[in-house]
């Protein structure tokens, strides 16, 4: 409900300037963060900062797009990576083009040119599932993902097989005399175009299409006897995703300089449906939120441990079964507390919260490395190290301390749930009882 | 009974409808005069909401023909026989519950206002469309609860959303599918008001149980029974009618 509440403000008017600079501070952030891990002394930018960076871009606009679909129209696509990777192979191709001067557009243009690919993509596909909705709408998703990725193996001279297609992008045509030689030029143009991408789609929200994208969601039929065709909301609303998806997808093309199969593939597909159900799909940004912490649980996490997909997939079923409004939804119930000034009485029982999630966090954590360890890891000839020790996983201590965390951690953490669930009850009463 | 077809708002000429061998509706004709509130009632499962759903384009009719304005409109989408002028509401409230009323007002307005699918226009500009919709909320009485979630509102103030979001579009010919169901006496009387109200100059046809709304509104009352019309005239012939009486009325008298 905390979520829904949102979304009607999301599609309302701009209210207040709070919000704007909001999100002018976030793109000045967006911009600082290459100079923040810059390293001064030899006068070079962080390599694998900027490409994490640079993916949070790309999938912060296709998540986004994915929740124009989910979250505003009601619709569960399956298959959304077909229109990112499409808009990549047809950038990758773009560029060869450009490259070999027969295609004579700047590099700052190329993302719009992917968008437009992926865009009559989405009129194409568009016209096949429109007619559907809910289940069936789902399943041809799937259908259309599972064919192009299929299609993507098959067809060599614009898949490339599973090799996929490279491209040179230094094209030596940009508006702005920029050769795209070094990944922090590539990061500003992201940027840029992340930022067109996420004005665009929260600026679709306000306009009539998106209004009935939200009224299709909420009641098909009610939107048919106002003169509306749902089929056609469902068509334009999806031809309009896919392009901004292409966007995404141009920009990987750039980023990499090779687009394979996978960039069409289900795996991508279902990172969409993570990301936007995590960050929440009730809100406009809230998918944003998850894009960020996909990116860096798939670039970071992914480092330090070969487990990083079980935590994705944990917190996924956590998310769905305790916070379905996603961690957007999660801030948003706090909302009419922080308007009623009565934050401060929740600091104390989160506190309290605290301490038994980080026991049963550091427990979970502990059995699944240990389990890794006993397995892969020794496969792999590795060793679990913990600030520079080494643990031996065959031991009874580490299974121990981890257990002794889990367990009693969750019993406590169960208390503490229920006592902050009553403080936060006579909270949301009083405030009912201040309004009336 | 008259039979010409052009005078008639809405026209049902000998209207069936099955739904698999269950024949609901057998054989109706009805004729609405342009202007005049016309009520349709009945003993429950007579086929009153079947009539709303086969006029309103929600099923589609087994056999006969019906008119809008001397026009077939049989076979047409629900949005197609909307945008002819004929606009209905739903007896379970049927709203946008998680957008806010006023967004619920302005979605029934925007296909009047020629937006069709634009996703080019802000909203929040539409200087015309927004006044519009907060005049119809006033009208309403709903403008302090402009920015709830529809889905949060009480129910009186949801069935008033109802009526609202149907005639909001300016259609010329009002369905009603039970507008007082499960409302208090004062509501019903404010929701008697307001219908009289916002229907003023349009043709209304309503289903409705409740007998002193029928009688307090109605010029015309068709009384249909195992789907088939047994009386349709003026209040006071309906209510002198024998065979009404026994079906219906008596019924309810008890």
């Amino acid at each position: 409900m905390s979520a829904a509440t949102t979304q009607t403000t999301a599609v309302g008017r701009f209210k207040g300037h709070g919000k704007t600079w909001l999100w002018v501070g976030l793109v000045v952030v967006a911009l600082a963060l290459p100079w923040v891990f810059f390293n001064y002394q030899t006068g070079r930018h962080s390599g694998f900062v900027l490409t994490m960076l640079s993916q949070a871009g790309m999938m912060i606009l296709f998540a986004l797009s994915y929740n124009m679909l989910m979250g505003q129209a009601g619709l569960l696509s399956f298959g959304h990576a077909v229109f990112f990777g499409l808009g990549g192979f047809s950038t990758i191709h773009f560029l060869r083009a450009a490259g070999n001067g027969t295609l004579p557009v700047p590099m700052e243009l190329m993302p719009l040119l992917g968008g437009l690919s992926s865009l009559g993509f989405g009129m194409v596909f568009g016209a096949m599932v429109s007619k559907q909705r809910a289940t069936a709408f789902a399943m041809i998703t799937m259908g259309i993902g599972e064919l192009v990725g299929a299609s993507a193996i098959m067809f060599h001279s614009f898949f490339g097989g599973e090799g996929g297609v490279n491209a040179d992008r230094m094209i030596e045509r940009s508006l702005f005399g920029v050769n795209y030689a070094s990944p922090v030029q590539v990061y500003y143009l992201i940027v840029a175009w992340t930022v067109i991408g996420v004005v665009g789609m929260l600026f679709l929200t306000r306009t009539p299409l998106g209004a009935m994208a939200n009224a299709c969601r909420d009641n098909f039929e009610r939107a048919q006897f106002m003169g509306y065709d749902p089929r056609r909301v469902r068509f334009f609303q999806f031809a309009l995703a896919g392009g901004f998806a292409g966007i995404g997808g141009a920009l990987h093309a750039i980023t990499y300089e090779i687009v394979t199969f996978d960039a069409v593939g289900a795996g991508l597909s279902a990172n969409a449906v993570l990301m936007a159900y995590i960050g929440g799909s009730g809100t406009f940004y809230g998918p944003i939120l998850g894009a960020v912490l996909i990116t860096l649980m798939q670039s970071g996490v992914s480092l330090m441990s070969n487990s990083w997909l079980i935590y994705v997939g944990v917190m996924f079923i956590g998310i769905v079964a305790f916070a379905p409004g996603g961690l957007a939804g999660m801030i948003e119930i706090h909302g009419p507390i922080a308007r009623a000034g009565r934050l401060t009485r929740l600091i104390v029982p989160y506190i309290r919260l605290f301490f038994p999630a980080f026991a049963v966090l550091i427990g979970f954590i502990g059995l699944v490395e240990l389990m890794s360890f006993l397995t892969i890891g020794a496969a792999q000839g590795k060793t679990l190290e913990l600030f520079g020790n080494k643990i031996d996983v065959k031991a009874a201590l580490p299974w121990l301390v981890s257990l002794g965390c889990l367990v009693p951690g969750g019993l406590w953490l169960w208390f503490e749930s229920r006592a902050f669930g009553r403080v936060w009850d006579r909270l949301t009463e009083d405030l009912k009882e201040r309004d009336r | 009974m008259s039979l010409s077809t052009t005078t008639a708002a809405v026209s049902l000429r000998d209207v069936r409808k099955n739904f698999g061998p269950a024949e609901i509706i057998r054989g109706v004709n009805l004729d609405i005069r342009e202007g005049e509130r016309h009520a349709m009632i009945g003993p429950n499962g007579a086929g009153k909401t079947t009539c709303f759903n086969l006029i309103s384009g929600r099923f589609p009719i087994t056999s006969g023909g019906i008119s809008l304005h001397g026009e077939r409109i049989d076979g047409l989408a629900p949005q197609e026989i909307n945008r002819k002028g004929l606009s209905r509401s739903f007896q379970i409230t049927s709203i946008f519950h998680r957008m806010s009323v006023f967004e619920n007002i302005r979605c029934a307005l925007l296909w009047a206002h020629d937006y069709r699918y634009s996703f080019w226009s802000p909203l929040w500009r539409q200087k015309r469309l927004n006044e519009e919709a907060e005049r119809l909320l006033d009208d309403l009485n709903l403008l302090s609860r402009r920015d709830l979630q529809a889905g949060l509102l009480s129910y009186a103030d949801q069935r008033a959303l109802e009526i609202g979001i149907t005639i909001a579009g300016g259609a010329t010919v009002i369905l009603l599918d039970e507008p007082t169901a499960g409302m208090s006496h004062s509501e019903t009387e404010y929701a008697i008001a307001l219908i009289r109200r916002v229907t003023e100059g349009k043709t209304l046809l309503m289903v409705e149980h409740d007998m002193r709304v029928v009688f307090d509104l109605a010029d015309t009352i068709t009384v249909l029974v195992y789907g088939e019309v047994i009386a349709s005239g003026p209040p006071a012939e309906i209510r002198a009618n024998r065979a009404v009486q026994e079906a219906y009325l008596g019924a309810l008298d008890e």
